[in-house]
């Protein structure tokens, strides 16, 4: 039988089907944080039992981190409480624990990658809905709740029906500006925020294949905001070549007894999806988002669409405008803008900050713009150093915080004030997901950077200063 | 965690047809510093529920003692975004069984089944019309029935059925949990981890 990518790796860790019920999925790695992490160890000794591959789990502090002065204690009694509690359950269960001020910190997704953690064909777990950025290895990986959590540390397996298959193909090449967070926020936008629910995506096309596996990580990233329970790309000699010679990446024998499994790991030919959507990488522009959900992004050169215009409930979409104070019809670009957030699992690695180095260099940032400016990880803040770019960023007026979630979710102090408009490079605009009452404009890397140095929206084509590779 | 069993619901509804209602509105992030699982639902809802003074928005539902009941009605796509489980968590602490909407977003759907919250997916016409008669009159009363897996509106007598796999069916009415069941093969869980290198 003709096997997508999804059901080789899929079919491969079931331990036990239920008929007329979820499949028993065995879970490689399980990754942790402090957030959706203390009750399900409070589950495990309410019931007595211990976690049984403590090895395949991996703890790092990020959501509820300062990124200032890291090296003091945290201020905030919860947070800190709760980043206490991640250290000790580590600690008594032996789990392997990146906290803060460990070298290795840095948002979960981020540094899953970077240590070799992530591996093709893996199925990856972790109470986060963008444990989908691992997809970009080829591997199932995708966010559970604290519930499962608790499965997977007390039985290194969680319970869940197959999802059905799509595959989302973009062929051609990306014009100039245009950037994988482009063309995850088009596709997005075409599909909605529930376009793909009950769905497990492949990417496939000359756009993914010629992305790199940080654009690649940005795509499968996002692939939670139109619903997908995640998404994946088939590996390819790019991959191989990013996870070679990592902390966790196997070594001799062991890496061509990987690789030779890893190497069938793509769709057969004449397989068969559920659901298959062609899209054009010409159509595709730098995007902005303009509601309240990521599904509500347009092309920056566009207007607001009309209510009428839309899928979904008038009602609906007119609460959303008035939250953002737009107007349908409104054009995007000299809309003045407060703060911009350059980070994320979405778009804080490397590639982001050369990317928004390349608008920002020789320019100076706009007076009425606060901007944060977080690493994803500390190996992300040291190349930043190594490459020149913090210079870059010093020269135009900007400082560089340390790494964690920050202001995507705003459960430290990086809080957008309300009635304030954030440019952000991260992947949620709903309601004062950026701080109570704040108004998010989701966009790339350049989007951002432009909007920092001329204080509103700004097509970033018109300030690029050469071609992007 | 254990919940209780579920059989078969009768109450009223609390209708909030508002669409792509995301976890993020069901609970904001800045409450999800528990390191324990209670007293979720004082913030369920938390910022269309109460201004930035504490004190409550006199036109969110929840405020409105006009509707009330165990059953949580709301618009399509319910759930989307972040797989806080809290959210699930801040809908049954507050006192909600059972939410029914016309689309659900995945892991909100799971998260609630494995909480012992009843996630009810009904038809768009369906919906219009539980919400219509929750309008019309909001002493009207919705029947759950898990074993037979039926929803209705008793104003009208009007009926649907609703999905749900034998297995997670099961585990609402007995109140058990994944767990439960995974440790009890953990035999064949090893048996498969010594077959699958790290």
């Amino acid at each position: 039988m003709k096997k997508t990518l999804f059901d080789k790796v899929w079919d491969s860790h079931v331990v036990h089907k239920i008929e007329n019920g979820p499949d028993v999925l065995f879970i490689d790695r399980h990754m942790v944080h402090e957030v959706t992490s203390p009750v399900a160890f409070l589950g495990l000794k309410s019931r007595g039992i211990p976690v049984m591959y403590p090895g395949r789990t991996f703890a790092t502090a990020d959501h509820n981190t300062p990124t200032i002065n890291q090296h003091l204690p945290v201020k905030d009694p919860l947070s800190a409480n709760q980043l206490k509690a991640l250290e000790e359950n580590s600690k008594a269960h032996g789990i392997s624990y990146w906290g803060l001020g460990h070298e290795k910190n840095g948002i979960v997704h981020v540094v899953g990658p970077e240590y070799g953690i992530t591996q093709p064909g893996a199925t990856i777990v972790c109470g986060d809905s963008h444990t989908s950025t691992h997809g970009a290895f080829g591997a199932i990986a995708f966010g559970i709740g604290t519930s499962e959590v608790e499965m997977v540390l007390a039985t290194q397996c969680i319970m869940q029906q197959k999802a059905k298959s799509m595959r989302i193909n973009v062929n051609g090449k990306l014009s100039k500006g245009v950037t994988p967070k482009d063309v995850a926020l088009y596709i997005i936008s075409k599909l909605t925020t529930s376009g793909a629910t009950g769905y497990f995506v492949e990417y496939a096309g000359d756009v993914f294949r010629n992305m790199t596996m940080e654009g690649r990580m940005t795509v499968c990233n996002l692939s939670i905001e139109m619903g997908a329970r995640g998404g994946m790309i088939a590996p390819d000699e790019k991959t191989f070549e990013y996870i070679k010679g990592r902390e966790f990446t196997p070594v001799g024998a062991d890496w061509d007894k990987a690789m030779e499994y890893w190497q069938t790991l793509k769709t057969d030919e004449g397989a068969t999806f559920d659901k298959e959507i062609t899209f054009d990488a010409a159509d595709i522009e730098p995007m902005i988002t303009y509601g309240t959900n990521p599904g509500m992004g347009i092309g920056i050169s566009n207007g607001i669409p009309q209510a009428e215009s839309v899928e979904g409930g008038v009602a609906t979409y007119k609460k959303s405008l008035q939250y953002m104070a737009f107007n349908e019809g409104d054009n995007m670009i000299g809309k003045p803008i407060d703060f911009v957030f350059l980070g994320s699992c979405t778009n804080g690695r490397i590639e982001d900050f050369r990317a928004f180095a390349s608008i920002v260099k020789g320019r100076k940032k706009a007076d009425n713009v606060t901007a944060w400016l977080v690493p994803g990880s500390h190996k992300v803040e040291s190349a930043i150093k190594e490459e020149g770019i913090l210079d870059i960023l010093h020269d135009a007026g900007f400082e560089l915080r340390e790494p964690g979630c920050s202001a995507c979710l705003a459960m430290n102090d990086d809080k957008v004030p309300a009635g304030k408009y954030a440019v952000s490079t991260s992947n949620r605009n709903f309601e004062g997901r950026q701080g109570p009452g704040s108004r998010t404009l989701l966009a790339s890397p350049l989007v951002a950077a432009a909007a920092a140095v001329t204080g509103m929206v700004t097509d970033p084509r018109e300030l690029m200063q050469e071609e992007l590779v | 965690m254990a919940y209780d069993k579920f059989n078969i619901l009768k109450t009223t509804a609390v209708p909030l047809p508002i669409e792509n209602v995301d976890t993020d509105q069901i609970i904001p992030a800045r409450f999800l510093k528990a390191t324990e699982r209670k007293g979720f639902g004082d913030n369920l809802f938390r910022d269309w529920r109460y201004n930035p003074d504490n004190t409550p928005k006199e036109d969110f539902v929840l405020n409105n003692p006009t509707f009330g009941g165990k059953i949580l009605v709301g618009g399509k796509n319910f759930g989307s975004g972040s797989s806080r489980e809290h959210a699930a968590w801040a809908v049954y602490d507050y006192g909600f069984r059972c939410v029914v909407s016309s689309f659900f977003a995945d892991i909100f759907k799971n998260n609630c089944l494995n909480i012992g919250v009843l996630p009810v997916q009904v038809s768009a016409p369906f919906l219009e019309k539980i919400f219509e008669a929750i309008y019309a009159d909001p002493k009207t009363e919705l029947v759950v029935n898990l074993p037979e897996q039926t929803i209705t509106l008793t104003s009208t007598g009007e009926s649907e059925s609703f999905d749900i796999n034998n297995y997670k069916k099961d585990n609402m009415l007995n109140g058990f949990d994944d767990i439960d069941y995974l440790l009890n093969i953990k035999e064949n869980i090893r048996e498969f981890a010594e077959d699958t290198p790290l």
